[in-house]
């Protein structure tokens, strides 16, 4: 029993290093000269970088991982390589390679880090990538992750602060995995919750992200660790704004029971102190606030997509199976009440 | 009244233990949490607000805080929806916590250096302790707006100081640093001044008697 308390700490996307924080450093980082290849580095505020190596085809570069989600070596082991993947198709990119990264501890059973790897090998292969080596060190804690190599067409980059006035926003996967899975660490989870909350996490962002390809999509995003509010204020990039409709954002019904027991993560308030000051609530309850905040391990895409094409694209990505729904739109700048109201404004 | 050590516990642990603890109280009582950092104050204080708890925070140390949870015989009858309007109860919680809530946090702080050395005994230990702490102060999530230096702190602003790296890195964060002219002049550093402005002595007191806050170490 021992063991399985050291596995499952405050894992997944909460474990990230709050935005706040993060923004001091990078600041103060020096920058070296501009490589024109380059296509997306982290002047942007994307998390992958985009090379460019030829005409039609630029390399998408991006890692991911993080400390125990669930219990389950496996099932945390193809939940962290969903994740790591998704920086990909959240580019419009293919996977084509990818290398561990593991942290485990010395004394601890080999047997659980080789579930944790045969989950997160699943994926890779699922994604259609080779799996072609890694990293291994030695840690107090359990860690896991990839660094995923995929392309893209240079012309065919989705960046997540290209939107445009008028867009519709298309969330792909429910909200309040990262309060579910809080819950679940103190007990107070049920099955069916849990259960459907690793299916979302391991659910690839696959064919989300092909289906997308089809249509206009002039910015897209995973939402991840920032939760549905921070991911989105990014994709406002301080020069947009959106309308959300808190009654069409697909979310956990038991995300929002868990919410109102208040088994909420400290990664959540974080996000709320970093984002709250961008967001005008109209008339929601505490507990959805608390699920737009919340960090989502392994989240789904939010695209902005071209107003005339939404319905098709929804209607497309709810054929294969995704919970997606339209969940708001990019204002129109030359509105004028638009203008005098905060960054993001949600309405019932 | 209760006391739950939630030190060293992640959330939602500690919000967990003291909602525990407000279940032993079957009825109207104080409920204390320490925890060791303010996202875990915040989060309390959430639960207190929608609860419609009265709620008091305090910093007892460095990584120690207190969050006194008031529970009256009704607070558990009010619903979450009507707290949610209750403005005048709304911000008397925040007034309560605004010293351990960030957005009410950014506040007027001025930094006063008055000499080069921290604390009185060993010079040499002062020097480093002022390195020390001018250092931290860049680290700080939450920035002083100003930093004043005069008299012996007016040398830290100049050639050969060990804290100008520190001191640029916070004036390129924002942060303005103003060094008092006069001391410039008296202590013959005027040529050698590296960072921030010369500033008089109105700009001193002014910054002074309009900050919320002034630290002097």
């Amino acid at each position: 029993m021992e063991e399985k308390i050291t596995f499952c700490q405050s894992g997944g996307c909460t474990a990230k290093l709050g935005a706040g924080i993060l923004n001091h450093v990078l600041e103060k980082l020096p920058k070296g000269e501009k490589d024109a290849n380059l296509l997306v580095g982290y002047d942007s505020r994307d998390d992958a970088a985009i090379y460019q190596v030829s005409d039609d085809t630029a390399i998408v570069q991006t890692l991911d991982f993080f400390p125990p989600v669930v219990e389950d070596p496996y099932t945390f082991g193809k939940i962290a390589a969903t994740n790591a993947l998704s920086d990909i198709y959240a580019m419009g990119g293919e996977v084509k390679t990818a290398l561990n990264i593991v942290c485990f501890p010395e004394k601890m059973d080999l047997n659980i880090l080789g579930e944790i790897m045969r989950g997160g090998s699943e994926k890779v292969i699922e994604a259609g990538g080779t799996l072609a080596g890694g990293h291994s060190i030695q840690d107090a804690t359990v860690k896991y992750g990839l660094s995923v190599m995929g392309t893209v067409h240079p012309k065919k980059i989705w960046s997540n602060n290209s939107g445009r006035p008028g867009d519709r926003l298309i969330l792909t996967k429910k909200l309040g995995v990262g309060i579910i899975c809080t819950a679940n660490r103190v007990n107070e989870a049920s099955e069916e919750a849990m259960h459907a909350a690793i299916t979302s996490m391991t659910t690839l962002n696959k064919k989300a992200s092909e289906i997308c390809r089809k249509y206009e999509i002039h910015a897209c995003t995973d939402v991840t660790g920032f939760g549905f509010l921070g991911h989105l204020h990014e994709m406002m990039d301080g020069r947009l704004r959106c309308k959300i409709y808190a009654d069409q954002v697909p979310v956990f019904p038991e995300a929002l029971s868990y919410a109102d027991e208040f088994l909420l993560t400290a990664a959540g308030q974080r996000n709320r102190n970093h984002v709250e000051q961008y967001v005008d609530f109209t008339d929601i309850s505490f507990v959805m606030e608390e699920v737009l905040f919340d960090p989502q391990t392994s989240g789904g895409l939010l695209v902005a997509v071209k107003p005339e094409q939404a319905q098709a694209l929804v209607h497309e990505l709810q054929e294969a199976g995704l919970p997606a729904a339209v969940v708001g739109e990019i204002s129109e700048t030359d509105d004028p009440q638009t203008l005098q109201n905060k960054e993001i404004t949600i309405t019932k | 009244m209760i006391t739950v050590n939630a030190m060293g516990d992640a959330c939602p642990i500690p919000v967990v233990k003291t909602k525990n603890a407000i279940k032993e109280l079957r009825g109207a009582g104080e409920v204390q949490t320490l925890v060791d950092n303010e996202i875990a104050v915040q989060n309390l204080t959430k639960m207190a607000k929608q609860k419609g708890y009265g709620v008091k925070s305090q910093k007892l140390e460095e990584n120690k805080y207190e969050v006194t949870l008031s529970i009256s015989e009704s607070s558990e009858n009010v619903s979450s929806e009507q707290k949610m309007t209750d403005q005048d109860n709304q911000v008397v919680n925040h007034n309560d916590v605004s010293e351990c809530y960030p957005d009410a946090r950014k506040k007027n702080t001025v930094v006063v250096l008055s000499s080069s050395t921290m604390g009185e005994g060993d010079s040499e230990l002062g020097a480093i302790l002022m390195k020390g702490f001018i250092y931290a102060l860049s680290q700080q999530d939450e920035l002083p707006t100003t930093i004043l230096m005069y008299n012996g702190g007016a040398k830290i602003a100049c050639e050969n100081s060990p804290s100008l790296e520190d001191l640029r890195s916070l004036e390129a964060q924002g942060v303005e640093i103003f060094t008092c002219g006069t001391c410039l002049n008296h202590y013959g550093l005027t040529e050698q001044l590296k960072v921030g402005e010369v500033t008089n002595m109105y700009v001193i007191a002014e910054k002074m008697t309009q900050a919320d806050l002034v630290v002097k170490p």
